[in-house]
């Protein structure tokens, strides 16, 4: 499965039809410790490009998107019990499952990269 | 000169230690500073638990000398200093001609004719051209030295203990050195102005050395306290310090529309006749500056700063809220983000620090 990536700094692993969906390094590092997260509930539908969560740090706010447009299988209870869990590995701590329905154009790890390089 | 988003920043004498230690920075009131070195919470619980080493070099130091220093400030400043002995500090404010307030400031006496003034890095230029106004009729000098002051703090329940064991720092004093009291030290030849006051709610000490020792101070007290926990600290940490402290930020519970009523214990900030309280909630959303608090729907206040408090575990904030809803137990709500989360009016501050003699 290859990794791919949005302007939002998301990753996103396609299975099928299914988008597993957590927050990059990148994002976790500008957002600082993470203190809480709010994750959408298993059944909800959800639109690519709207707000469908919180991950929230000592310092600021930062929304989760959706990458996709699909139902929410799962959302990672793990990461909410220990929000520090993003900051620790946040290319393991997955946020949410979504079956999706169609799959839009996503960044490869290359263009993601020159997206966040400064 | 004023310094602006166009200004380039201004830069700590300690940048190439925090770029070596692999901190992130954040432009602070012009002064590119560090934010964390490697989490904010970590060196939060480090101050709390051991201690932290801070950079605080964009802070102004403004020195007020000569035979009418202390009448000089009496007259500027919203508290007398006239009376605070040699070697002790104080804490105060900088009002406009409404009582509106310009800066908190802590000014120490060094002499009897001399005070040095420590203010916020963003009310540097302000309160320097204030107190050069305000002292105009009397017969002093009022010197900005804060490009030739490095400052560095440490703060935490093991800091004197630290302190001591530096080698080559001689602080003669140091033995019964109260809170609010000042000293003179030596570091390798450097002269070091030591102040046991800070900005955390702990214990601590407060280093004003010149620019090109700061390197060599800061690395080692750093070396000296890695084994008892000490850690570098930044601009993340000493926010939610101060915040848990309840000590007030210039920019969020202080402004020009802020008054200062009453003195001493029974003092309170006021702004648009709503008073500073604190709030505490449940959970881990915390409300955050800007938020409204409301009761029963209603806006009756808004935040000023918030945060999950790192050591207590449950969310903060500091709040202007309506007079008649500032007694503590009072139950308010906050929209935090469209949803009415629980807070009550607590009094502040939210920690203090435990006492280990009495």
């Amino acid at each position: 499965m290859t990794r791919q990536y949005t302007a939002d700094h998301e990753w996103v692993e396609v299975d099928g039809d299914i988008a597993t969906v957590g927050i990059t390094r990148y994002a976790a590092d500008k957002l600082g410790d993470v203190v809480y997260v709010d994750l959408p509930a298993p059944g909800s539908s959800v639109t690519a490009s709207t707000v469908v969560g919180e991950i929230e740090s000592t310092k600021s706010v930062g929304e989760l998107f959706a990458p996709v447009d699909g139902e929410v299988l799962e959302a990672n209870q793990a990461v909410v019990d220990d929000p520090g869990s993003i900051n620790a590995d946040a290319d393991a701590a997955w946020l949410i499952r979504v079956r999706f329905t169609s799959l839009p154009e996503l960044l490869t790890a290359e263009q993601y990269a020159e997206l966040t390089a400064e | 000169m004023t310094q602006t988003a166009d200004s380039p920043p201004l830069h700590t004498p300690l940048e190439a230690v925090h770029t070596a230690l692999g901190v992130s920075f954040t432009d602070f009131a012009g002064w590119r500073m560090p934010v964390s070195y490697s989490s904010g919470l970590a060196e939060h619980a480090a101050v709390r638990a051991a201690a932290g080493l801070f950079d605080l070099s964009h802070m102004a130091e403004i020195a007020v000398i000569g035979p009418q220093a202390a009448a000089a400030l009496d007259a500027a400043l919203a508290d007398p200093v006239s009376g605070i002995a040699n070697g002790r500090a104080k804490y105060t404010l900088l009002e406009n001609g409404e009582g509106g307030i310009l800066d908190d400031l802590i000014v120490y006496r060094t002499g009897d004719d001399r005070f040095l003034v420590v203010a916020n890095a963003g009310n540097r230029h302000v309160v320097a051209d204030a107190l050069r106004t305000r002292a105009g009729g009397f017969d002093c000098v009022v010197e900005d030295e804060t490009d030739d002051i490095a400052l560095i703090a440490l703060q935490g329940p093991l800091s004197e203990e630290i302190l001591r064991n530096v080698e080559g720092f001689e602080i003669p004093e140091l033995d019964g050195l109260g809170y609010y009291r000042s000293t003179s030290g030596d570091f390798r030849g450097h002269g070091v102005f030591v102040a046991r006051t800070g900005y955390t709610g702990e214990d601590g000490f407060e280093f004003s050395v010149a620019p090109e020792a700061a390197e060599a101070l800061w690395t080692a007290v750093l070396e000296t306290g890695e084994g008892s926990g000490l850690k570098p600290a930044g601009l993340a940490a000493r926010d939610t310090l101060r915040l848990e402290a309840g000590m007030p930020l210039y920019g969020h519970e202080l402004d020009a529309t802020t008054h200062r009523e009453g003195t001493g214990r029974t003092a309170r900030l006021v702004r648009d006749g709503r008073v500073l309280v604190g709030l505490a909630g449940e959970g881990r959303r915390a409300g955050r500056a800007g938020y409204a608090v409301l009761r029963a729907g209603d806006a009756v206040g808004e935040i000023t700063s918030g945060a999950l408090s790192p050591t207590l575990g449950h969310p903060i904030a500091m709040a202007f809220v309506d007079a008649a809803l500032a007694e503590p137990g009072t139950a308010l709500t906050v929209d935090v983000r469209g949803t009415e989360l629980p807070v009550t009016v607590v009094d502040l501050p939210f920690y203090r620090r435990p006492k280990e003699h009495a």
